[in-house]
């Protein structure tokens, strides 16, 4: 371990912030009336770099540095994978979207990487405090992009709902840290599950995890935890949706697989109930929430909060076979989430012209490319084979009946039933026949940068459809370093 | 060799075709000609299966087996027997005739419904050759797809409410087949249908039976609802009177029969053989029911959904009767009903395109205008109600018969079913071409049947006459896959009658 230099542990975190620092300082320089586009490149820059030197992280031996606060190991290169690429399309997306007269553009681009530096920080953390740090710079940074829209009434009042929410729920995650710290003495998370197991009353641990489950809980917006995700995702531009929607959730999950199956494996017994009903209470609030919705981002909104109680199901799993699956999912959902807002994102714009269903009768003659890459993100939200929405439910629901589950199971796939009929109605309505209306004439020719998200994120859904294989080994290989002796006797 | 990849090919020729006409620009009539000519060839190399078939072997045969995915253990499983070749040869006949269907119905947005449509094609063929239950299975959820879309797209003014009410109906008993094999997958280890087909005969006494009873109700439901059989039938009609006539013809039947023979009846006979009874109240129903409606429906499209509800109810009836003659005349009615069916469907299509209605009140008197269309009309009718020397008296017959050997009841309730089902297509037939012309009828001149749908329905009517003469040739490949699988359902009733008697 001492052979590996301690910087090349956090070498993708230190190249965007680098990146993103150099935006920052480079925005004043432009002048004002001049495009902000040569930064958003910039950021795309940095991102595939940190992207590649994530890859590169795989040749060293896994281990910590900073004295045991980051590990590098297969499951935080598999998750810093995924944020990268979450936020190239982010960016891409941002490009293209974005009018020359959109405001603060520079720092919004300064804002995806820095907040990107901190999700990253969170999966390759090992010790509480260094989580909590990774959490706060995430979430401060989505709730300035949040508010991104200062002139329409509904971007402030997005932010400052979610920063005040955001704040609770953050201060739970330090109050459950400091009460783990209480009953066991360290925030390390390697450590914990060994001191655990030779402390008497493990009461107050038990209480300090819920409160960590609240915090993330929050985060990913898993019920009952849910309530700010429609407003926000209203409320914030659709290509920062695409970012926050995703990318900050997969980290949360990240630190919920390291924090519940590394540091309290044996407490399982308190913590699987509690998953079972936030997985089971947010597959159904947040379907049938969606099934009312009119407004296109609210649904989806509400569909977030389903898919993270598929997720959570993989939780309750128990199992290395689980934890493979929940990474699975995290990836093949920010795949076609980031996709789906990319297309509303160039659709409607950085204003978002088109809010409702309805507004988009017809896309699918107007612009066929567009209407084809939406009903294919939403064919894939609806889990149909070939897609990787798919392959995500599918691993993730057979890990569930493996252990056991069978209830749970149900619940999940009648939920992805009910689901299918508000993904359709969009697709039926982007290619029934047009009614005469203007509102679609003013979306652009898609661009480079666009088709280039598109790209990349049509790939990523179908190859994770078609051949999951490598991509469910590298997520196995991840899970194996988490699954630490404690974890094996808690799977059944 | 040519016979170890003929499936892949006949499976992925239209997908490829597929890829070809979203590239293809605009232009006349290009994307027509070009998907005209991918069905042809699609149908040419179905041909190459009777062709090469072993006829006296019993087992799979052109097999393809080739890993896929490593974990879960799924693989390209490819395999065909007697049951599903004519399946296939028949889906590959139907291509170029619903191509030559749309050719005029289709005329804004051809790219989009040929991409679609080949797209839906490879969904179909893969679902009749796949024998990894999970290749199975993406087909089958694939095939939604663009059906919804289609409908969506090109249906009347309730298309969308019809795509949605379809996806539904078929997608949410998909979960529970879903649910049903995965259950399966976590105690075998193995989608592969073979390979579960045996370890579920060998190892019956592992596996609780209350488990498996609720496994096979999963397959069973999500299967009916897509033949459909009758309380799950409620997505048809909708679909019948929105769908463009190309998807109306593809949508019905096949499917979901020849998945409850391959899968309710290969991997579950025991639980088939339990449930036969209600499975057969329930056909009967649905004979009857479906002619009934059939016989006051005026919409010409509505009215063939409900006499499809009752044809394939022969079908459902037909399979639980656990007999060869039974599951002979079965496949044999799917075939014939599919291709008689079609080609009702373009005939009232063709109609459409003339008068543009759909209302059976309107019509009266056309024999006089249209003798060629009305002898179409006339021989397709027959076939449909199963007159002698016709194809759809083969299947009617040894299907009645055998359920008089078994139920004699319900054989005879059935039968009624063929009288009303008489009743009603003559005087559907009567309504539209004999009588006095109505006021539609005298004050439109329209031309004949033209070369273009001769072309499609000439064909057809051969089809039937020689299916209906030379029945013997096909059924002696549908007569040795299905003799392996009545042997199966007696011997598992006899060992779970001899593990009752022995419990006792």
């Amino acid at each position: 371990m001492t052979d590996v230099p301690q910087l090349y542990r956090i070498l993708p975190e230190v190249i965007l912030t680098i990146t993103g620092v150099i935006v920052m300082l480079a925005e004043p320089l432009l002048a004002k009336e001049s495009s902000r586009k040569p930064l958003g490149w910039l950021s795309v820059l940095g991102t595939l770099a940190a992207l590649v030197s994530s890859f590169w992280q795989l040749q060293l031996p896994a281990g910590t540095a900073f004295f045991g606060t980051v590990q590098t190991d297969a499951f935080s290169v598999f998750f810093h994978v995924v944020i990268a690429g979450i936020v190239l399309a982010t960016l891409l997306a941002t490009l293209d979207a974005a009018t020359p007269d959109t405001e603060g553009l520079g720092e919004l681009f300064a804002l995806i990487c820095l907040g990107a530096v901190g999700m990253m920080l969170m999966t390759s953390a090992v010790e509480l405090l260094l989580v909590f740090i990774g959490l706060e710079i995430s979430s401060i940074s989505t709730y300035i992009m949040a508010g991104f829209r200062r002139k329409s009434a509904k971007g402030p009042e997005a932010a400052l709902k979610y920063f005040l929410l955001g704040s609770f729920a953050t201060a739970f995650t330090l109050y459950g840290i400091a009460l783990i710290f209480g009953a066991t003495g360290t925030t390390d998370i390697g450590k914990i599950a060994g001191l655990l197991t030779t402390s008497q009353t493990p009461i107050l641990a038990t209480i300090g995890v819920a409160m960590i489950l609240i915090g993330l809980g929050f985060k990913v917006s898993a019920a009952p935890f849910q309530v700010w995700t429609p407003d926000v995702y209203e409320g914030a531009p659709a290509a920062v949706v695409a970012l926050m929607s995703t990318a900050p959730k997969a980290a949360a999950f990240a630190v919920l697989l390291r924090v519940l199956f590394v540091a309290f494996p044996a407490l399982h017994n308190h913590w699987q109930p509690l998953i079972w009903w936030m997985a089971a209470l947010s597959m159904t609030i947040g379907n049938l929430g969606a099934l009312r919705q009119q407004n296109v981002k609210r649904m989806l909104a509400y569909s977030s909060i389903a898919h993270a109680g598929y997720l959570l199901v993989a939780f309750t799993a128990l199992s290395p076979d689980g934890i493979a699956a929940a990474s699975f999912y995290t990836l093949s959902y920010a795949a076609m989430n980031v996709g789906i807002f990319v297309v509303l994102s160039h659709a409607g714009g950085m204003n978002d012209r088109l809010t409702l269903i309805q507004d988009y009768r017809g896309l699918a003659y107007r612009s066929p490319l567009l209407g084809a890459t939406m009903a294919f993100f939403l064919i894939s939200l609806i889990g149909i084979p070939f897609t990787g929405g798919f392959f995500g439910k599918f691993y993730v629901f057979a890990s569930a009946l493996h252990s056991g589950l069978v209830w749970l199971t149900i619940i999940g796939l009648v939920n992805s039933g009910i689901a299918a009929y508000y993904y359709l109605r969009v697709v039926a309505t982007a290619y029934s026949k047009p009614v005469h209306s203007d509102l679609l004439d003013g979306i652009p020719r898609a661009s480079v940068p666009l088709l280039f998200a598109l790209l990349l994120t049509v790939a990523a859904t179908l190859i994770l459809g078609i051949a999951p294989g490598r991509v469910l080994a590298l997520a196995k290989a991840g899970a194996n370093t988490l699954s630490l002796p404690g974890a094996t006797t808690a799977s059944k | 060799m040519l016979n170890d990849s003929i499936l892949s090919m006949i499976t992925f020729v239209p997908l490829a075709g597929a890829i070809v006409v979203a590239l293809l620009p605009r232009t006349g009539k290009l994307i027509q000609w070009f998907t005209l000519l991918v069905t042809l060839a699609t149908f040419g190399l179905t041909l190459h299966l009777p062709a090469y078939f072993q006829y006296g072997q019993a087992g799979f045969q052109f097999e393809e087996n080739r890993p896929w995915i490593a974990s879960p253990k799924i693989g390209y499983h490819l395999g065909i027997d007697g049951i599903s070749m004519w399946l296939v040869v028949l889906v590959g006949f139907l291509g170029p005739m619903a191509v030559l269907a749309s050719w005029k119905a289709i005329e804004t947005r051809t790219k989009e419904f040929y991409f679609l449509f080949l797209i839906q094609q490879t969904a179909m063929l893969g679902i009749f050759v796949a024998l990894d239950m999970f290749l199975y299975y993406g087909f089958w959820e694939l095939s939604l797809v663009p059906m919804a879309i289609l409908i969506a797209m090109f249906g009347r003014t309730r298309g969308p409410q019809a795509a949605i009410k379809f996806f539904l109906f078929t997608f949410i008993p998909s979960a529970m087949l879903l649910v049903g094999l995965l259950w399966l997958y976590a105690r075998t280890g193995t989608f592969d249908f073979v390979e579960t087909q045996q370890y579920l005969a060998q190892n019956a006494s592992l596996f609780a039976p209350q488990a498996l009873w609720w496994v096979s109700l999963a397959f069973l439901v999500a299967f009916a609802v897509k033949v459909p059989v009758f309380p799950l039938h409620g997505w048809l009609s909708d679909v019948f009177s929105e769908a463009p006539t190309a998807m109306a013809m593809v949508v019905a039947g096949k499917l979901g029969l020849y998945s409850i023979i391959r899968f309710n009846l290969g991997l579950f006979p025991a639980q088939s053989r339990e449930i036969a009874p209600l499975m057969i109240a329930l056909a009967v129903i649905g004979i009857l029911y479906g002619a009934l409606i059939a016989l006051v429906q005026p919409d010409l499209k509505r009215f063939l959904a409900f006499s499809t509800i009752g044809h394939l109810s022969f079908c459902t009836l037909g399979i639980f009767c656990f007999t060869v003659m039974g599951l002979n005349g079965t496949v044999f009615h799917i075939l014939n009903h599919e291709l008689s069916g079609a080609a009702m469907l373009i005939l009232f299509g063709i109609l459409y395109e003339r008068y543009g209605t759909y209302d059976m009140t309107q019509y009266g008197g056309m024999s006089a205008n249209l003798p060629n269309m009305a002898t179409l009309y006339v021989i397709t009718m027959l076939s449909l109600i199963g007159l002698p020397i016709l194809n759809g008296f083969v299947g009617e017959f040894l299907i009645l018969s055998s359920s008089f050997g078994v139920h004699p009841y319900w054989g005879a309730a059935a039968t009624i079913g063929v009288i009303l089902s008489a009743w009603y297509m003559l005087s559907m037939i009567q309504k539209l071409f004999y009588g006095p012309q109505s006021r539609l009828v005298a004050n439109k001149a329209v031309p004949d049947v033209v070369a273009r749908e001769g072309l499609a329905l000439v064909p057809a009517a051969i089809l039937m006459l020689v299916l209906g003469v030379a029945s013997p040739y096909w059924i002696r490949a549908i007569n040795g896959a299905v003799d392996g699988l009545v042997q199966n359902v007696a011997h598992a009733t006899s060992t779970l009658t001899t593990n009752v008697a022995e419990k006792r």
